[in-house]
């Protein structure tokens, strides 16, 4: 395979789909997260508040997945193919969720009814939360790996997937996007409802600490394949270490009120934790449980090299095209929210 | 039945509801661009509450758009692993640049369309609009680019064998202009146009009806006809270059669309008629030797028939593919009557003062809606029973670890959710027109007094005093 800048075409591109993840990790994470705390607010300003603030910017924040899937489907068909129709339920009940998500968002402000405004509030913390979760529980069933036989047909049960280890994965996701996403809030509100905000920030890091930590320790006790590059290169544990002083530091900018701050210590908290998820699957893409040599890895599971070639070009001019405009939009959106007769 | 039958149903469910909203925003995102240009050059008021009008209404499509269209992108693993496996190396890189080039730009700048007026300088505005617009055009060049490949594969090489088999790409290029991306892209752009387009005249012409909002009304459904009116005539002429592509690269989905079982004897072009799969024969009203003129402009020249192929490589429902492909092009010619008599009528000046055409075109909106539909359902029952024409089969597509009762569950909550979603979007649709376009506000468009007003406000917080005055609120709450 043809290589750039000394990796591989398929290395480059399982670092492609992975900045991918992780852009939409820290992007949607915050949108995830806000809708996962909303039913916390109480009044009918402070939702609407707490809605607009990602108003204008949620549906741009899911395209990214949209590309990370695309991204799958053409760099590694078969792992994409393998994924999909093996967490077949899943993500069934996933896609219900994401609709009902967005149509929550879109229709919640076009009757004034109360009913009408609580069901969808109901129906937008619930899909948030279901979203979170599940995006955990697909997180954790990679880690572990998957039963796949020689050919990557899923060989398992649907209940297979609610192991002990991908349950903490997904509720730990869950709370790292509550957290970011209280964060974000807090960035985007004034007065009462940022004052309500700061405590939930406060809450909800600290129901992420914890679900760390035991994560952590029950990766490292049960799950030994997930530290392995890491105790083979010592150097290498520095990753874990600034990790953990970018959480402190996350909490450190909350009580200085320099929320702007905290958030950017959040995604790049967020950014390290898929690093090191990258660095210790590296070469592989999914492990096979059955027979390590039926794992995909970015040898035998990628496209041809023409392909990945191709669309590393398209890679190279999309991506910075979209931070661009993601920017502008983000730019023209910063500050405070404030309603009008366009908001939600 | 099996699986691939509940696969297939699903697959065209999920994405004959999905098609219902792309096309809308293609088209109305395009009458959209004319409405808030029209407000630049010429300063009018109703200009400006005719785009906010129609930017609500293209939110509430956009976001369904949106949320069924991620199906469609994650069924193809799910149900369809194997078939993802044979095109991903091809069909990928479609996919892939779709969304970092076209859907990432629609749904940027969205936010902008949307929630910008008071954000934004009018330019800008503009400028978002035009971005959206073109984002939800280049869409549907990557996604129909992809589905044409599969119509006529090109740039491309087969390797390995068995379930293993997959296409791999050879010339990039070759697979985005296969010979029937650019006609089909044009195709699917006019037909999107007509659906945007007829459904702006359709409220137009219902508030006409009911005498509100008259100037408004008026002016909306000039600028509809006239996107409609060019689009129906364009429409005729990528319609049949169209069919001519189908005739030199799927003969046997051309002698489905037609109906036509005899190589042999000349082949006529039926208006309407029945297709009898099993007696092998067609009847109908018919234009004798038709479709050999159509082909070869001579009335007696044979054309390949049905029989000619191997039953296997025959679409499976004939008459489907026949009945779907005639009623998109009697809708095509309808809309080409409708359109010429409205235009005709309001060169007259008497268009306004017809009622019946009036409550034509307030029902008109389904007949592009039907058109879209139907001439999808043409392209892709006659592929059939190829999911890659000549390549692979769509029984050998299926995901081999998926169950029917998966499939079968997955259908029925897809079936639940989409009926719910199509009454509260009927429903609230319903509610905005009954709203009408009256008590927009004012736009404020000076962005740049509001960056001042933030600035200091941030200046404040920096200094403390925000941070004073956020502790006080704190200690209150607690």
């Amino acid at each position: 395979m043809a290589t750039f800048l000394g990796l591989e075409y398929s290395t480059w591109w399982f670092l492609v789909i992975g900045a991918v993840f992780t852009g939409y990790a820290i992007l949607d994470g915050f949108d995830l997260g806000a809708g996962a705390v909303h039913l916390f607010f109480n009044k009918e300003e402070s939702r609407r508040i707490a809605l607009n603030a990602i108003g204008p910017v949620w549906d741009g924040n899911e395209v990214w997945l949209v590309i990370g899937g695309g991204a799958l489907f053409a760099g590694f068909p078969a792992v994409y193919a393998a994924i999909f129709s093996a967490f077949y339920i899943p993500f069934i009940l996933f896609l219900v969720a994401l609709i009902f998500r967005a149509i929550s968002i879109e229709f919640r402000s076009k009757e004034p009814m109360l009913w009408w405004r609580k069901m969808w509030d109901i129906s937008y913390t619930v899909s948030s939360i279901i979203l979170s979760l599940s995006l955990g529980l697909i997180l954790g069933n990679v880690l572990i790996g998957l039963p796949l036989d020689a050919e990557g047909n899923y060989k398992g049960t649907t209940m297979d997937f609610l192991n002990p280890y991908s349950i903490m994965v997904s509720v730990t996701t869950l709370a790292l996007f509550m957290m970011h996403g209280a964060i974000y809030l807090v960035m985007k509100t004034e007065r009462r409802l940022y004052a309500k905000l700061t405590i939930i920030v406060k809450n909800t890091t600290i129901f992420f600490v914890i679900s760390m930590l035991m994560l952590s320790f029950y990766t490292l006790l049960y799950v030994p394949h997930l530290s392995i590059r890491i105790k083979e290169n010592p150097w290498l544990f520095v990753l874990p270490i600034i990790m953990v002083l970018s959480l402190a530091n996350v909490t450190r900018r909350i009580t200085q009120r320099r929320y702007r701050r905290a958030f950017l210590s959040s995604s790049f908290s967020i950014s390290l934790l898929l690093i090191l998820v990258a660095i210790e699957l590296y070469p592989s893409l999914v492990v096979s449980t059955l027979n390590p040599a039926w794992s995909m890895t970015v040898k035998n599971a990628s496209a041809s090299e023409k392909s990945l070639g191709i669309m590393l070009i398209v890679a190279a001019i999309g991506v910075p095209l979209v931070g661009i405009y993601t920017s502008f939009v983000f730019w023209t959106f910063k500050g405070k929210v404030k309603l009008d007769e366009t908001s939600y | 039945m099996d699986v691939e039958i509940w696969a297939r149903i699903q697959f065209a469910f999920t994405i004959a509801f999905h098609y219902i909203y792309p096309p809308l925003s293609i088209g109305l995102g395009l009458c959209m661009v004319f409405m808030e240009g029209l407000y630049l050059k010429t300063g009018n008021k109703v200009y400006h509450n005719m785009t906010r009008f129609f930017t609500r209404i293209f939110g509430l499509i956009f976001g369904i758009g949106v949320a069924t269209g991620i199906v469609m992108e994650f069924e193809f693993g799910t149900n369809w692993a194997t078939y993802s496996k044979f095109v991903g190396d091809v069909f990928g890189s479609a996919l892939a640049a779709e969304g970092i080039f076209a859907f990432a730009l629609e749904s940027g700048f969205l936010g902008v369309l949307l929630f910008g007026w008071n954000r934004v300088s009018p330019k800008v505005h503009f400028f978002s609009t035009i971005m959206v617009t073109l984002g939800s055009m280049f869409s549907a060049i990557w996604i129909v680019v992809a589905n044409s490949w599969q119509q006529t594969p090109a740039g491309y090489h087969i390797v390995g064998e068995g379930l293993k088999t997959r296409a791999e790409i050879v010339d990039f290029w070759a697979m985005v202009f296969n010979p029937s991306s650019v006609t089909r892209v044009m195709h699917v752009w006019i037909g999107s146009f007509l659906a945007g387009s007829l459904f702006v005249m359709s409220i137009a012409a219902w508030y006409l009806i009911k005498k509100k909002h008259i100037d408004f009304a008026q002016r909306a459904f000039k600028i509809g006809l006239m996107v409609a009116l060019i689009s129906s005539y364009t429409q005729l002429f990528y319609g049949s270059k169209s069919a001519d592509i189908v005739e030199k690269y799927q003969p046997a989905k051309l002698a489905a669309m037609e109906g036509h079982y005899d190589t042999l004897s000349k082949a006529h072009m039926y208006l309407v008629g029945w297709v009898n799969k099993t007696k092998e024969t067609t009847t109908g009203i018919y234009i004798p030797g038709g479709l050999s003129f159509m082909i070869h402009q001579d009335f007696n020249t044979p054309v390949r028939g049905l029989k000619s192929f191997p039953a296997e490589d025959r679409p499976t429902s004939p008459n489907i593919v026949f009945q779907s492909y005639h009623i998109m092009i009697i809708i095509g010619m309808l809309l080409i009557g409708l359109t010429t008599l409205a235009a005709f009528l309001l060169w007259k000046k008497k268009l306004f003062e017809k009622k019946w055409l009036m409550i034509v075109f307030v029902w008109a909106v389904a007949l592009p809606q039907i058109a879209n539909q139907t001439g999808w359902y043409t392209a892709e029952t006659g592929r059939q029973p190829w999911v890659v024409y000549g390549l692979l089969r769509t029984s050998h597509a299926l995901s081999q670890s998926v169950t029917k009762n998966q499939v079968i569950f997955s259908l029925v909550l897809f079936t639940a959710v989409y009926v719910l979603l199509f009454i509260l979007f009927i429903y609230l649709l319903n509610k905005k027109i009954l709203h009408g376009p009256e008590g927009e506000g004012e736009s404020v468009h000076n962005p740049r007094q509001q960056e001042m007003t933030e600035v200091f406000s941030e200046h404040k917080e920096e200094t403390g005093l925000q941070k004073n005055k956020d502790e006080e609120i704190e200690r209150e709450i607690d």
